[in-house]
């Protein structure tokens, strides 16, 4: 399907960036470890586990920021949303291409994250790993969004915190929830978050980068 | 194919062009000329179909056939001139895309740099680069800022040929330096 | 819909306030356990729903922006949403006093209602960030009305998510206003959430007629430029 490819083709694009720029990804990497060892000193002694998960959230959200700050650099730097947005395609699949390259990134710091965390902290469990995948989901999807709208001010990265952060919310009750292990309807919550910001973001965006 | 009636644009308080009366069909080619800030590359980008006139009324072909060059040469700089038009080839449904990217790569002169990064390249062959990118998919209204920017004497000189052999599409081309292509243009606009 | 016009308004909200005043100064019940302090309830909860009014109103002109691109749609969203953020403001003022007279603390995480408000708060500050943070025009218009939109969606979903906190973050200790009211305290309740509604609607034509005028001055200035 031609929807399809169009994705395929600006995700590619994406990973291609990255690979060649080599920036963000290994910025993520640094930071997320960073973090989590900043949180060892915050950390009070005796502090619990469901504690730490809390700072495992914090560390996660704050480094998908750093992630999605730099997703549309290459575009707003060399004027290439023009470029994009007069191509024929649907302007959701630049988002839909965007969301899964961050997607990729985000994954990869994980990667490094998740075991960190289980050798500074304690054990990370297949609950808390669902959750974080559910909650990448809904990061990428309205973090992109906000991306978008953050690059064409002037304020740029300043802002793209103020705008995404208070969308986060319920993403870290709902991620913090289900790692702690109170119960199924958080990892729900989560689906639900996704399936409803998801389609607003995959609706909007056309309005987000076109004037017209 | 472009018709456009009293257009005007406004950024907040400031007015950057009115009363702008335009009539386009294939085979027109309109010049626009005045110097830098007089709000041409605002009225092109209006002609292209990216930003949306404060009042008037536009009419404008489908995204399709609009082949747009702004003053950037809107290529992406960490990728090569292959990846560049595989990607826009792509985005615009390019029939045979393989052969139409080698044919335009080696009518610009960038066949032998097709594999290096295009942030290596001089500001020249960048554009050279986007004039291959604004061709690709064979638009019928090509909607140019500047063309001639940064092109050494060979560049322009294959410009004009370009322009010249593309006669029965639809131009609107501004730039500060009429003369060169004063003897294409039906239509003429003039910014103070 | 024809607006009402503004003298009109502003007499009806004058009304309708003086009347919210004196009933719940010397209509409405003593409160057996709180007793005067618990007044500010008759205030807090209407200027609650009227915030919540207002981001609905906002949300539905930015809609209506992105639909079918009415001439005055994002002003009018964007006054809706400035009006709701003052309101929203005077909630977690009210509702941070009512916590202390009753609670003896100045925030109080056990109060839902408060919580969202807070995330609200954050949620339309940063709406205003934006909005000055981009040039005026059709490009900031639609990103301030997608914006609005993920707002509204935003409340219920936030309140889903705040009450899901509940069992891992603080043990319920206090419990709020029930919904049950007598008769006479109905009434208040009732006038007073009409004021608060009046006193919104008054404030939106206010400013829109203010912003409408400046924008046609402008324009005036423009023409003879």
């Amino acid at each position: 399907m031609n929807y399809l490819a169009d994705v395929a083709a600006l995700a590619r694009k994406d990973l291609l960036l990255e690979l060649r720029a080599k920036e963000t990804v290994p910025a993520m990497l640094l930071f997320v470890l960073a973090t989590l060892t900043v949180f060892h000193f915050a950390l009070p002694r005796g502090a619990g586990h469901v504690a730490a998960l809390g700072l495992l959230w914090v560390a996660l959200v704050f480094t998908a920021l750093l992630g999605l700050t730099r997703a549309f650099v290459p575009e707003r730097e060399q004027g290439l949303m023009d470029a994009l947005v007069l191509a024929p395609c649907d302007r959701s699949a630049i988002w839909l291409g965007k969301v899964l390259a961050v997607l990729a990134f985000l994954g990869l710091a994980e990667l490094v994250a998740l075991p960190a965390f289980s050798a500074f902290f304690s054990a990370v469990d297949g609950r808390t790993v669902a959750a974080v995948a559910l909650a990448d989901v809904g990061i990428c999807a309205v973090g992109t969004l906000t991306g978008a709208m953050a690059v064409a001010g002037r304020a740029r990265e300043l802002i793209l915190p103020l705008l995404f952060l208070p969308l986060a919310i319920p993403i870290v009750v709902g991620g913090v929830g289900a790692s702690a292990g109170a119960g199924g309807r958080y990892l729900g919550f989560l689906v639900l978050y996704d399936a409803v910001f998801g389609l607003l973001a995959w609706a909007s965006f056309e309005y987000v980068v076109s004037e017209t | 194919m472009l018709t456009a009636r009293n257009l005007s644009k406004r950024f907040g308080a400031k007015r950057v062009f009115g009363r702008v009366d335009v009539s386009l069909d294939a085979g027109g080619f309109l010049l626009v000329t005045g110097p830098n800030g007089s709000g041409k590359t605002t009225l092109l980008r209006v002609l292209a179909g990216l930003a949306a006139p404060t009042s008037g009324e536009l009419q404008l072909p489908a995204r399709e056939v609009i082949g747009y060059l702004g003053h950037d040469p809107l290529v992406y700089r960490e990728l090569t001139p292959l990846e560049n038009l595989e990607l826009f080839g792509r985005l615009y449904r390019v029939p045979e895309r393989r052969e139409r990217i080698g044919m335009l790569l080696e009518r610009f002169g960038l066949w032998d740099v097709r594999h290096e990064r295009v942030g290596t390249f001089s500001r020249g062959m960048q554009q050279r680069l986007g004039l291959s990118r604004v061709l690709l998919h064979e638009p019928e209204l090509l909607v140019l800022d500047e063309p001639f920017n940064a092109l050494d004497a060979a560049g322009a000189d294959l410009l004009d040929e370009t322009l010249a052999e593309l006669s029965s599409r639809a131009f609107v081309v501004a730039t500060h330096d009429p003369e060169r292509v004063e003897r294409l243009s039906t239509e003429r606009l003039a910014f103070a | 819909m024809k607006p009402i016009s503004l003298p009109v308004l502003a007499g009806a909200a004058t009304v309708l306030m003086a009347a919210a005043i004196s009933l719940v100064f010397f209509y409405a019940p003593t409160d057996a356990d709180q007793g005067l302090s618990q007044r500010i309830f008759y205030f807090h909860v209407p200027i609650a729903l009227t915030a919540y009014v207002c981001f609905a109103w906002g949300a539905w002109k930015a809609l209506l922006h992105l639909w079918k691109r009415p001439e005055g749609a994002d002003l009018e969203s964007y006054v809706a949403i400035h009006l709701g953020v003052i309101f929203g403001s005077l909630t977690l003022l009210t509702g941070s006093i009512w916590a202390k007279i009753s609670w003896g603390v100045w925030w109080a995480w056990s109060d839902n209602q408060l919580v969202l408000f807070l995330v609200l708060f954050l949620f339309y500050c940063a709406y205003f960030m934006l909005r000055y943070s981009v040039d005026p025009g059709p490009a900031r218009a639609n990103m301030c009305a997608v914006y609005a939109l993920f707002g509204v969606v935003l409340i219920p979903v936030s309140f889903l998510a705040i009450r899901l906190s509940r069992s891992f973050i603080h043990p319920v200790v206090f419990t709020s206003q029930g919904p049950q009211m007598t008769g006479t305290q109905f009434l208040t309740f009732c006038v007073s959430l009409a004021a608060m509604l009046t006193l919104f609607a008054t404030f939106y034509q206010l400013e829109l007629a203010g912003k409408r005028l400046d924008a046609h001055l402008r324009e005036l200035r423009e023409l003879l430029a």
